[in-house]
């Protein structure tokens, strides 16, 4: 119980000089911002990856409705190439807060024909049309993201809440001014908006906001033995959904990831972190951010991030 | 080295075009090594690839297409970085007049503003209007950073009128705290490691005055302001009574057992218990977000306020305020928008413009009865409902508001109140 030892010690720390650490000004930022979108928003949705971001969205989102449960319902996009230790995580989380799960399966929708099944596509752009069909359908007006500003340089570059036109787009070069903690929430018809409540947290933020609250995260970002191989300069898992090519060579290693995305394009780093303090030292001397280290889908051209923004991606 | 107990400073960048604000954010952070190798690697790459002399840092920030192509900041870039005893937020803003309104969005949370200075050309009008929108927005810490000193041979006489000239300046403005430090930002002095090149200064570094400026006693604690968010009412057996207001402190502090009043009703009670979580907690204080509790049943609702019986504002449907006007159809009398204050959304429709202030003398033209793209007046407002307000100078929170056009729904002017 991390968690709670940690309340009491606040409690009486601050009476001494009212100040909050700036994980704590974090974390009552966030909560802030899920008020305000529950409060101003018809039918809010939050996007889970089954990642520790997403995961620490919920957490935030349990405090800052408890004791009421979470208002809205969670929207996973399946893309039939996830994790699945990551899905387990989600489903005892799921059963834990009592939160409604609405999956969007790329599949359902190639086979119900709202998207072309196009083996040239990568399941990695056609979760955008899957994910904006599941938005338009089900009415969503605003949709939770656990993009932070300091994992890509395109995502630096956006508002907490960030307008999307009837086609699911962001308009980077025009986005509307945001003030102080002044949120504005207008739309139109057919726009949504994106809410990104992490904005702000670092990657060492959230291994140290997991730490300090003691919640369950997918098994995968801890150190273990897995059977992989390198392509492209990362490590990728060895599994049926993901062909090995010529002159690739599978080989056990101790390895761990650092972010949870389509596990063909998601590689691993050699690490024997098995506990959050060991990865906040991993993480605290990492060369390399967790995206260019490790995320295959970034690394297509230098606006990659960017162009799939435009288009509607997370 | 866990950043559970360190302190937050959110700064933001100011200044005319090409003036070095994003080489500089670029410098900061790669001298103090929070630039990771693949980051440092494309940043180098395009460079090589565009035929650049030298890496452009610029880069590191500039992230848009865009912004690469024209070789020019557009929107904020915000960057993280810590070093063992403060994390800092950076908000690196464009300098290009168009894009003042992304300025203002980077800097309405800072709480110091980096004012860069092209030692060749000194104070320009873009300088000296970002200096006073970071003033009239209370930024309490300002920092004038004299750049592209490498270009004037570290002349200090070069340095000597920049400062003078601004000092001058600020005497016009709201500027509780100013430092001026001449640096390159290319180069790297006086960033993170003092410069060789200029002995004649004994200033601290940029990096150090960011890491020891006093920012704890820019909050108020003394008047307790809670706008209410959200009702939590648990649809649930085991909390069947249970009936919260949850909010974020936005100035006081609040304990079990304080008198309040509920605004706009009038309508007094008492703070029965405070949660933070699962946890009941002694004390609330700005900026943490809790759950209220009163002891009696009274009406209360998102957009209400909750303040002690003897310190509370006054609700008010006459607004008086300063505003930074945002969008290309000016701003006139009659004209109707929407408003938004803490928690409270209302119309409001514009009764007069007093006066259109004149960012490089700071004369107050009372002829224009309009404001334009990225200017800054004396607004006065009647509106729908009554807002709960406070002066500006008393409080960010509860003196600030937005207002919205209501047909495009886009953000177009920023307010200050008076007072
Ligand atoms: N010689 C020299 N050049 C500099 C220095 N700082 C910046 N520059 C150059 O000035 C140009 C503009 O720099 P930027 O950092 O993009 O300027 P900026 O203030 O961010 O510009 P905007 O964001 O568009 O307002 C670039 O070519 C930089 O390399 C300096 O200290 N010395
Ligand atoms: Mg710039």
């Amino acid at each position: 119980m991390q968690g709670a030892a940690w309340h009491d010690a606040r409690v009486t720390q601050t009476q001494s000089d009212y100040r909050l650490s700036q994980l704590d000004q974090l974390e009552a930022e966030s909560i802030h911002i899920f008020r305000e979108v529950a409060a101003e928003f018809e039918k809010p949705v939050l996007m889970f990856s089954g990642g520790k971001d997403s995961i620490v969205m919920l957490r935030l989102a349990e405090k800052a409705f408890y004791p009421a449960k979470i208002p809205f319902s969670i929207l996973q996009v399946d893309t039939g190439l996830d994790f699945p230790e990551v899905m387990e995580t989600r489903d005892r989380w799921v059963a834990r807060l009592g939160v409604n799960l609405v999956v969007a399966s790329i599949d359902d929708a190639i086979k119900n024909g709202i998207i072309p099944d196009a083996a040239k596509i990568s399941r990695n752009r056609l979760q955008i049309p899957t994910l904006l069909n599941a938005i338009e359908e089900n009415g969503f007006t605003a949709a939770f993201g656990g993009g932070r500003r300091d994992e890509e340089k395109a995502r630096a570059k956006e508002r907490v809440y960030s307008h999307r036109d009837e086609f699911g787009q962001w308009d980077p070069k025009n986005q509307r001014p945001e003030l102080w903690s002044l949120y504005n929430g207008r739309l139109h018809e057919g726009e949504h908006m994106r809410i990104f409540p992490i904005s702000n947290w670092t990657e060492l933020d959230v291994w140290d906001y997991i730490g300090r609250e003691g919640i369950e995260i997918p098994d995968i970002y801890f150190s273990h033995q897995r059977r992989v191989f390198e392509r492209d300069g990362m490590l990728m898992s060895e599994t049926p959904l993901n062909p090995l090519r010529d002159g690739e060579v599978v080989s056990e290693r101790t390895v761990r990831f650092r972010t949870c995305g389509d596990i063909t394009l998601t590689g691993c780093v050699e690490s024997t972190a098995s506990t959050i303090d060991e990865i906040i030292d991993e993480v605290a001397v990492a060369r390399k951010t967790e995206r260019g280290a490790t995320r295959g889908d970034d690394r297509f051209s230098e606006a990659a991030m960017e162009d799939r923004k435009k288009e509607g991606y997370f | 080295m866990a950043t559970t107990d360190m302190d937050l400073l959110r700064f933001a960048t100011a200044g005319s075009v090409d003036d070095g604000k994003s080489t500089l954010i670029g410098r900061l952070l790669l001298d103090s090594k929070a630039i990771f190798e693949d980051q440092l690697e494309a940043v180098e790459a395009t460079s090589v690839s565009k035929g650049y002399d030298y890496t452009d840092l610029a880069l590191l920030t500039d992230g848009l297409r865009s912004e690469r192509e024209q070789g020019i900041t557009i929107d904020v870039a915000y960057r993280y970085f810590a070093t063992p005893s403060r994390k800092f937020i950076i908000a690196d803003t464009p300098g290009h007049v168009q894009y003042t309104r992304n300025m203002v969005t980077g800097a309405s949370t800072a709480d110091l503003g980096l004012v860069l200075v092209d030692a060749r050309q000194g104070l320009t009008e873009q300088s000296r209007r970002h200096a006073v929108i970071l003033s009239l927005l209370r930024v309490p810490h300002l920092v004038l950073a004299v750049n592209k000193m490498d270009l004037v041979d570290f002349d200090q006489e070069v340095f000597d009128k920049i400062h003078r000239e601004f000092t001058q300046f600020a005497t016009k403005l709201n500027v509780p705290d100013l430092e001026v430090i001449p640096i390159s930002a290319l180069q790297g002095d006086n960033v993170v490691n003092r410069s060789e090149h200029m002995p004649w200064y004994s200033g601290p570094t940029l990096m150090h005055h960011l890491e020891h400026v006093h920012v704890a006693s820019d909050r108020d604690l003394i008047d307790a302001r809670f706008p209410v968010q959200f009702v939590v009412r648990p649809k649930s057996d085991e909390f069947h009574d249970y009936r919260g207001y949850a909010g974020q402190v936005a100035g006081g502090i609040l304990k079990p057992g304080d008198e309040i009043v509920v605004l706009p009703s009038g309508m007094t009670s008492k703070i029965s218990k405070i949660d933070l979580f699962d946890k009941e907690i002694t004390e609330a204080f700005p900026p943490m977000s809790v759950t209220v509790h009163l002891e009696d049943d009274v009406d209360v609702s998102r957009g209400d306020m909750i303040a002690r019986v003897n310190n509370a504002p006054t609700p008010s449907q006459d607004i008086d305020a300063m505003v930074c006007w945002m969008t290309n159809t000016p701003l006139q009398p009659r004209q109707k928008l929407a408003i938004k204050h803490t928690t409270r959304t209302g119309r409001a429709l514009v009764k007069d413009i007093a006066y259109r202030l004149d960012v490089n003398t700071l004369h107050r033209d009372q002829e224009t009865k309009e404001l334009g793209v990225n200017e800054i007046g004396r607004v006065t407002l009647r509106t729908t409902v009554p807002l709960l307000v406070d002066p500006y100078s008393k409080n960010r929170t509860t003196g600030s508001f937005i207002l919205i056009d209501e047909a495009t729904g886009v953000t177009v002017g920023a307010g200050m109140i008076n007072g």
